[in-house]
């Protein structure tokens, strides 16, 4: 398939370039993505942000995108290409463009790109991320509080220090309103095998857990907790339509407000390379509308706590907390700074597994 | 370990079991006529969508059933044309028909995303499904596992107890002889193609109806290649794949649970476990050179060209 999305995608940019200059020249911004736009998750997303642009900037813009783009050599042609038709922003959305759009990057001086998830910036290379794990400290507020069994099964993907650091966000807040609280955890190498994930999910729920949270990307596990008639997060996109009864709350990523700030900068000339790492206060998270069901106080809590982190007077990593050998990792009363953030690899005080290395 | 806990583990491993049986049992009846179909991965997939699509569309779960069987032959179909008629090389035609089926179902299956499916029915019989333990283990399931044991069963009985069995192993073992005798080779050769599509259809239908009842972009994940593997590693015996089938399903269960429980081993080796022990038998089975030679058949991946 990708070879022919690819091929599609190819007859289109060729027809643009014959289709010549229009009398206002538009600005043309190209997207990268890794998945499929039908994955509703992670590409899907991104997606949506493309479609807020055209939304927002009607004639002004001119959009294009190409699915399926595996993280390789693939990569530096897709975006060289892009570059090559007349281009002037493009959005690469998956870790493993990090290299490929430095090099086009570095081809293309007169091109902005904008790469999500990574950490190498150049003067016409900007990256962006969400703090996802603002989201899974509201989550796992929510779900401390829901649960009778005191047990929260976690389905995760790869022991990397994006997941690690979303697996200690969600139990510090569930701990922090429930102290009998305690995590389950299934490393299911894979971010996206429904089967496997919905498989987790029932290992989970049969081991006593009554609310699943997970870092993979499909919603399975939220169908089989309805079937199941325990609770679930979602994860990425509002998910509530696959288990209505079951479904918590979503975390959603919004790149829509990102996306059309940028595209403005684009325009009015003040594009220029930045780093950013935004959570609720940026708009780059959402949440979804919260189960009927949940008690108020418990939402009127999680709410306080989603405004509280926007407004930065509240961080989910607040010392005092030690990691499970009792070191020290952020002090009393400190809290995490980014740096510790993203190369967090070791679980916090509390959580009874082990982290596989 | 409670009882309640080992029968909440057997049911998963049952439902995430059959899909691989049927794949892997239809395959076994193509590769048996000499025919190597390896777009079992495509044929899976287009049969997920298509008896999702007709389930939502008509909600009539045996029509849905029925739809993921007449997507997975038509498949197959596609692929027995170009290589029986048109003689392209059985190998570079699966691949294809591999990528080729990921990206019609994804097409198809646009406008699916985000709905879901109620499920099959399952089976219920008042005071017998209730009996602990024997109950919702053998008599609580939906339709296909009852199905996906019947094929196997008929499949073992058909290839070695009929005439008809017979005359498709000839087929498989040597065309030319089988030709000469007067066997209609390419028609066998279709017959059992199209049989591997039903059931690769019928797999991609417990995907998508019963096991995760909703439709995503390559949802399979792999596990046509799987039920290929598995082929292999059942030495072209029905039971030996469905056993298999049970193996794979039953350690990734396992090793989901032994997670869950905290077991001190890495998970990244519980994970590999499956793959491990399929290897293991596989070296198991093989060691003996001359009985492994006398499963495979013998034109296998080959094609034929009638010369007078």
């Amino acid at each position: 398939m990708n070879t022919v999305h690819r091929a599609m995608a190819a007859c289109l940019l060729a027809a643009g370039l014959l289709a010549g200059p229009a009398q206002a020249e538009p600005l043309k911004v190209g997207f990268v993505y890794v998945g499929p736009i039908g994955d509703h998750g992670w590409t899907y997303q991104h997606d949506q942000g493309r479609l807020a642009v055209e939304e927002a900037f009607g004639d002004q813009v001119e959009t294009s995108y190409v699915e399926n783009v595996p993280e390789g050599a693939d990569a530096d042609r897709v975006i060289a290409q892009l570059a090559e038709t007349g281009h002037g922003l493009i959005f690469t959305t998956s870790f493993g463009y990090m290299n490929p759009t430095i090099r086009v990057a570095e081809m293309y001086p007169d091109v902005h790109f904008e790469h999500a998830t990574g950490y190498k910036q150049a003067d016409n290379v900007a990256t962006y991320s969400a703090r996802f794990y603002e989201g899974r400290h509201v989550a796992g507020l929510v779900a401390g509080s829901v649960t009778e069994s005191n047990v929260i099964g976690y389905i995760a993907s790869f022991p990397i220090p994006e997941v690690v650091r979303g697996i200690n966000a969600a139990f510090l807040a569930a701990r922090s309103v429930n102290p009998d609280v305690s995590f389950k955890i299934v490393w299911v190498s894979t971010w996206f095998d429904p089967g496997k994930e919905g498989d987790a999910a029932k290992a989970l729920i049969d081991q006593g857990a009554d609310v699943i949270m997970q870092h993979t990307d499909s919603p399975a596990a939220l169908q089989v907790a309805q079937d199941r008639g325990v609770w679930a997060v979602g994860q990425a996109s509002d998910m509530t339509a696959f288990g209505p009864d079951a479904h918590l709350v979503s975390v959603v990523n919004n790149w829509a407000a990102y996306y059309v700030r940028r595209v403005q900068a684009a325009l009015d000339g003040s594009w220029g390379t930045s780093d950013t790492w935004g959570g609720f206060g940026a708009d780059m998270l959402l949440l979804s509308a919260y189960n009927k069901a949940i008690p108020a106080d418990v939402i009127e809590m999680a709410d306080a706590a989603r405004a509280a982190i926007a407004e930065g007077s509240l961080h989910p990593f607040t010392g005092p907390i030690n990691d499970q050998d009792g070191n020290l990792l952020v002090a009393d009363g400190e809290v995490a700074d980014d740096g510790m953030l993203l190369g967090m690899s070791v679980y916090v005080e509390g959580i009874e597994a082990t982290l596989p290395q | 370990m409670t009882i309640d806990f080992l029968v909440a583990a057997l049911l998963t491993i049952i439902t995430a079991s059959t899909p691989l049986v049927f794949a892997a049992v239809g395959e076994i009846v193509a590769e048996k006529s000499g025919v190597l179909n390896l777009g079992v991965e495509g044929m899976m997939i287009v049969g997920a969508i298509g008896a999702f699509a007709t389930g939502i569309i008509t909600g009539d779960p045996i029509l849905a059933v029925l739809a993921g069987a007449a997507s997975g032959a038509l498949m197959a179909f596609i692929f027995g044309c170009l290589t029986l008629w048109l003689l392209s090389n059985q190998v570079a035609t699966g691949l294809a028909l591999t990528i080729f089926g990921i990206g019609l179902s994804a097409l198809v299956g646009h406008q699916f995303v985000g709905v879901t499916f109620a499920g099959l029915p399952k089976l219920d019989i008042p005071g017998i499904t209730d009996l602990p333990f024997i109950g919702p283990l053998l008599f609580g399931h939906d339709a296909l596992v009852y199905l996906s044991v019947i094929s196997v069963i008929a499949v073992a009985w058909f290839l070695r107890r009929t005439r008809a069995g017979l005359a498709l192993r000839a087929v498989g073992e040597n065309h030319d002889a089988a030709h000469s005798i007067g066997y209609p080779v390419i028609l066998i050769r279709l017959m059992a193609v199209l049989f591997g599509g039903v059931m690769a259809g019928l797999g991609g239908a417990c995907l998508s109806l019963a096991y995760t009842p909703l439709w995503i972009e390559n949802m399979t994940a792999g596990r046509g290649w799987i039920a290929l593997a598995l082929v292999v590693f059942a030495s072209w015996r029905p039971w030996r794949a469905f056993f298999g089938a049970y193996l794979f399903g039953g350690i990734t269960i396992i090793q989901l649970h032994a997670q869950g429980l905290g077991v001190a081993i890495p998970s990244q080796i519980l994970s590999m476990l499956p793959y491990i022990a399929t290897i293991v038998v596989l070296v198991l089975i093989s060691r003996d050179d001359v009985r492994m030679r006398f499963n495979a058949p013998a034109c296998l991946g080959r094609s034929f060209h009638a010369t007078g």
